[in-house]
């Protein structure tokens, strides 16, 4: 089933803000196993020049993902959920996360194709701090698989 | 930002130390709790085999995520990295055994990209059961 490329373009209302916690990032930076000192270590942060512990580079996609939410369950859209798997995923930092931020995050729907009867959707998560200020971008590729059977 | 790792001291080729990491099915479920994505392909083999995979995969984002760490790790400062892109071209699969799988990760300078702003592009290779799971996995490092 092709989407609706009138959809291209839109753009979803601002998430509530998600408040980044040290003992989050810990939990994160543990379950891939990396004992880097700047995620759990707030003298060590400092040290590098961070107000405190930052977050891995991937940490983010939690977030914006939950955001993407918004664009993937969009029953307008009618993205077949059941079948998405994750195609490409980029981050463009203008500064790392640090615990303690409050983030916001805006989706975009950039493109919609459709390719060997699979649904290929780019959403670009914009990620903001308190101060409305720009931490990162967020791009990721969703596909939704052809179904078998059509 | 406070890498170690100077511009002027790195060239095109030069290589990162390379890592390999291993995962296993309770990997994945602290990854699920940790990042909040439990969707069940990685955990559950019953409904993997259902959805056609051949097994429990790995979350395209853990494998993403121990990637990078062979950048991070050389630099010092995680911040350092200002830009990470991947695709997802293969799944890690990963069997309920003692063993799991392991992903082996290189990285190369590939290119100087801008002699004020001292950043280079770092193409990282990820490999698991002899095939390449991430494709086009490139980082942008901005060094001392």
């Amino acid at each position: 089933m092709a989407l609706d490329q009138s959809f291209v373009g839109r753009t979803y209302p601002a998430t509530e803000p998600y408040e980044v916690g040290r003992e989050k990032i810990r939990e994160f930076a543990e379950s891939v196993g990396d004992a880097n000192p700047a995620y759990t270590d707030p003298e060590a942060a400092r040290a590098l020049g961070h107000p405190d512990v930052i977050a891995p580079p991937t940490f983010v996609f939690a977030i914006s993902f939950r955001a993407a939410g918004l664009v993937i369950r969009d029953p307008q859209l009618g993205l077949d959920y059941d079948r998405v798997v994750h195609g490409e995923q980029k981050f463009a930092y203008t500064r790392p996360v640090v615990a303690g931020d409050r983030l916001t995050v805006t989706s975009t729907i950039e493109s919609i194709k459709s390719l060997a009867g699979n649904d290929v959707v780019m959403v670009r998560g914009e990620v903001h701090d308190a101060d409305s200020l720009h931490v990162v971008t967020v791009h990721t590729k969703l596909v939704a698989r052809a179904a078998e059977e059509a | 930002m406070a890498t170690t790792v100077s511009y002027d001291a790195v060239e095109v080729g030069t290589e990162l130390p390379a890592q390999s990491f291993p995962v296993t099915r309770a990997t994945l479920v602290r990854y699920a709790g940790a990042s909040g994505d439990f969707n069940p392909i990685h955990w559950n083999e019953k409904f993997a085999k259902e959805v056609g995979l051949p097994d429990v995969i790995a979350h395209g984002m853990f494998t993403m995520a121990e990637a990078i760490r062979v950048v991070t790790d050389w630099a010092g400062d995680p911040a350092a990295v200002i830009d990470y892109g991947t695709k997802f071209t293969k799944p890690v699969v990963v069997p309920n055994d003692d063993k799991g799988a392991t992903v082996e990760v290189s990285a190369k300078v590939a290119a100087k990209l801008d002699d004020e702003a001292r950043t280079v592009r770092v193409d990282l290779v990820a490999m698991s059961d002899g095939q390449k799971v991430l494709g086009m996995a490139r980082a942008v490092v901005k060094l001392a």
